[in-house]
């Protein structure tokens, strides 16, 4: 751990601070602190409709913060323009939450998609690349499909072959291991952590699954009520004793962390005293 | 009241506004986009244009029998169902083409556009776009407008050559109006100028639907009632744009 | 690979019978703009009442049309209207003693201006004025002589 701390803040590629965000009326970030580390893999976890999307967006500048900044490999990207935007974008690759793969597209197309729009690779150089990251998932028997075709998780499948298909620095990964079968879940899990240590890039990693989320992550954030609850190695949280760290690492319904989404009184509305 | 007013009254303006600065986003980019991007502007003619082709010549055969018909009925009042051909001639090109064909188009092609491009919205693709550094406008906007924009006068054309033949068939075949008669006094009382209002108006109607549709799609709410929203508004809000310009074109055309 | 075979195909077919249907409206379904590209003179002509002539309504000799109404204008001094017509070159020898009428086509239809020809020796040319005129007929006066000349009869009888 002494290693981390010591570590400069070069060596952090995504750094956030005092992270303020608002959904209409709604605090989603109050104040938020997080640090990614270059060529680690970090998990950020939290209970479903913390922010985890809106901190992913927020980082790749699909929305903006309401107050503090965000660097990116050493570049605060309120300022960017257009064109320094798309440049920086092109160093990400993200895995939506649904896939968000191109409906007129095959399978194929979607994976060649980047390459196309940012490369001068030939057809065949393009064909072996797109073959390639999808024999990685799994999937190139399905290359001649539409995405309408295949099931959500082979869908989510093909869509982190497309956002590894131009070899980002950053990869980040929006709930990953959802509906996927325990047997592919492992080879995703292994991919990866491979993919981060084979490529030197770095990994941000959105899930709720704790136990696959220790055998890949470095560090992770535990994120509630808009800040960090907690953040530290798979062990450190195991062990921490926290009653909020608890709660989630060990999944229990009951503690600090409301269950609930914030509601009226569950019997007055029962019994209809609510207007409505 | 006046304070609801108002604020309804702001708000058609902020929009409009916001509208006229989509529209010269888009027409910035068209060179751009028309050379590199050709092949989906294709595409989006096929889409918007050939697609739509069957539809329109029905509906325009009817409306030139129709038109043949009602021509007839009331000319021959005055003895002059010789001039059915100027009658149907006219309402064709410089009306009924023009707007038959963009309020179908509203109902074809515009929805289609709405809510294909409002359901890539709220299925995230439009982000994954930008997230791969690829322009939506340039990717999937554009291509769409443009592909509208340069269908809506060939299928204009095709209404009103189809319409013409339609009450061809009806006059001359079902209600025997001397053929020459038919077409010479089309030919002579029509010039270039009627069929250029026709052309016209179908190149702003272009602009107005396929704009509306492209705007509705990309600021719909991305959810399944949003894009629904989206998809409806598109046809209401071309069909009054359409007979408002359409009012305002003729008028400065007869100045 | 196909299917975008299938749409450019399909793209192409609709373009050209898009464009083949333009070029049937400005071909068969107007006479084109007779005198629009051709060279023309123009001469004018005075008329007490021009009736609802508009101007690009056609100049006609025996029926043919010859060229078209450019200008009609209100001449203050005189009083009367002045009609500016620009006739096609090719007829360059109409007697300079033609006179012009305002005629209505058909019973309703829209009017225009009939040359009648004289038997002068010498010609209209670019700036001349066609001297003898008749103006319109314009239907409310011809009502009303109708009736004035009626309840005339009615009061002789
Ligand atoms: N477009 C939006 N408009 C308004 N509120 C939104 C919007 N998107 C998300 N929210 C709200 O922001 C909060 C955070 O959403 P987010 O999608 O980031 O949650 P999450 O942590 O990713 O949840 P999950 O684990 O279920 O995916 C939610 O409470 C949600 O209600
Ligand atoms: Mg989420």
């Amino acid at each position: 751990m002494l290693r981390r701390e010591m570590n400069a803040p070069r060596d952090n590629i995504v750094e956030i601070r005092d992270l303020h965000f608002s959904r209409g009326a709604r605090k989603i970030f109050d104040g938020l602190n997080v640090d990614i580390k270059r060529g680690q893999v970090t998990a950020i976890m939290g209970p479903s409709g913390t922010g985890k999307t809106t901190l992913l967006r927020l980082i790749t500048r699909q929305l903006r913060p309401d107050h503090g900044t965000i660097v990116v490999d050493g570049v605060d990207i309120a300022n960017l323009n257009k064109a320094e935007l798309y440049k920086l974008r092109k160093r990400f690759g993200m895995l939506f939450q649904n896939g968000a793969l191109l409906t007129d597209l095959s399978v194929f197309e979607n994976v060649a998609f980047p390459l196309r729009e940012h490369t001068n690779l030939s057809n065949r150089l393009i064909r072996h690349v797109v073959l390639t990251k999808l024999h990685a998932v799994g999937l190139r028997g399905a290359a001649d499909m539409m995405p309408g075709e295949l099931s959500g998780g082979m869908a989510r499948r093909v869509a982190l072959a497309r956002a590894m298909a131009t070899d980002p620095d950053i990869l980040i990964y929006d709930e990953p291991f959802v509906g996927l079968d325990p047997i592919s879940m492992g080879v995703i899990v292994r991919l990866v952590r491979r993919m981060n240590d084979a490529l030197g890039i770095s990994s941000i990693l959105v899930s709720h699954d704790v136990d696959e989320i220790s055998t890949v992550s470095d560090c992770s954030y535990l994120l509630s009520d808009g800040k960090v609850a907690a953040s530290g190695s798979p062990d450190e949280l195991n062990r921490a004793s926290s009653e909020l760290v608890r709660q989630f690492m060990h999944g229990m319904a009951d503690g600090p962390v409301a269950f609930h989404f914030a509601a009226p009184d569950y019997a007055e509305q029962l019994l209809g005293r609510d207007s409505e | 009241m006046p304070r609801e007013l108002w604020i309804t009254f702001v708000e058609f303006v902020r929009t409009f506004g916001a509208l006229t600065l989509f529209l010269v986003e888009l027409l910035i980019q068209v060179p751009r986009v028309f050379v590199r991007r050709f092949r989906l502007i294709v595409a989006q003619v096929y889409n918007a244009g050939s697609l739509s082709l069957v539809i329109i010549m029905v509906c325009g055969a009817f409306v030139g029998g129709v038109l043949a018909l009602q021509g007839y009925a009331n000319l021959t009042r005055f003895n002059a169902e010789d001039a059915v051909g100027i009658f149907a001639g006219f309402a064709l090109i410089k009306e009924l083409g023009p707007v038959i064909t963009a309020l179908l188009f509203a109902g074809r092609a515009g929805t289609a556009l709405a809510s294909e491009i409002g359901l890539m919205k709220a299925t995230d693709q439009l982000s994954a776009m930008e997230m791969m550094a690829v322009d939506p406008i340039r990717r999937v906007v554009l291509p769409r407008f443009l592909g509208g924009v340069i269908a809506m006068p060939l299928l204009t054309a095709v209404f009103s050559m189809i319409g013409l033949l339609g009450a061809h068939m009806v006059g001359v075949m079902l209600l025997s109006i001397d053929v020459g008669a038919f077409w010479q006094q089309m030919q002579s009382t029509l010039d270039l100028r009627d069929v250029s209002e026709g052309i016209l108006k179908s190149v702003v109607f272009g602009v107005i639907a396929s704009l509306l549709a492209v705007w509705e799609g990309y600021n719909a709410i991305p959810t399944a009632e949003g894009v629904s929203r989206a998809t409806t508004r598109t046809v209401v809000l071309t069909a009054i744009a359409v007979l408002i310009t359409d009012f305002m074109i003729t008028a400065w055309f007869l100045r | 690979m196909k299917k975008t075979r299938t749409v450019e195909l399909g793209a192409g077919l609709f373009a050209l019978l898009g464009i083949g249907a333009l070029f049937f409206l400005t071909t068969q379904a107007t006479g084109g703009d007779d005198f629009a590209a051709k060279e023309v003179y123009t001469v004018q002509a005075r008329f007490d009442n021009v009736g609802s002539l508009k101007p690009r309504a056609p100049v006609s000799m025996s029926g043919v049309t010859i060229g078209r109404v450019t200008k009609i204008e209100f001449d203050p001094d005189v009083l009367n209207a002045v009609v500016t017509m620009s006739i096609d070159k090719r007829y360059d020898r109409i007697p300079d003693d033609s006179d012009a009428s305002i005629l209505t086509a058909g019973l309703l239809g829209s009017q225009y201006v009939g040359l009648q020809a004289g038997g002068s020796d010498f010609y209209l040319e670019d700036g001349s004025e066609v001297l003898f005129t008749q103006s319109a007929v314009v239907l409310e006066n011809l009502i009303g002589k109708f009736l004035v000349g009626n309840s005339g009869k009615d009061d002789d009888e």
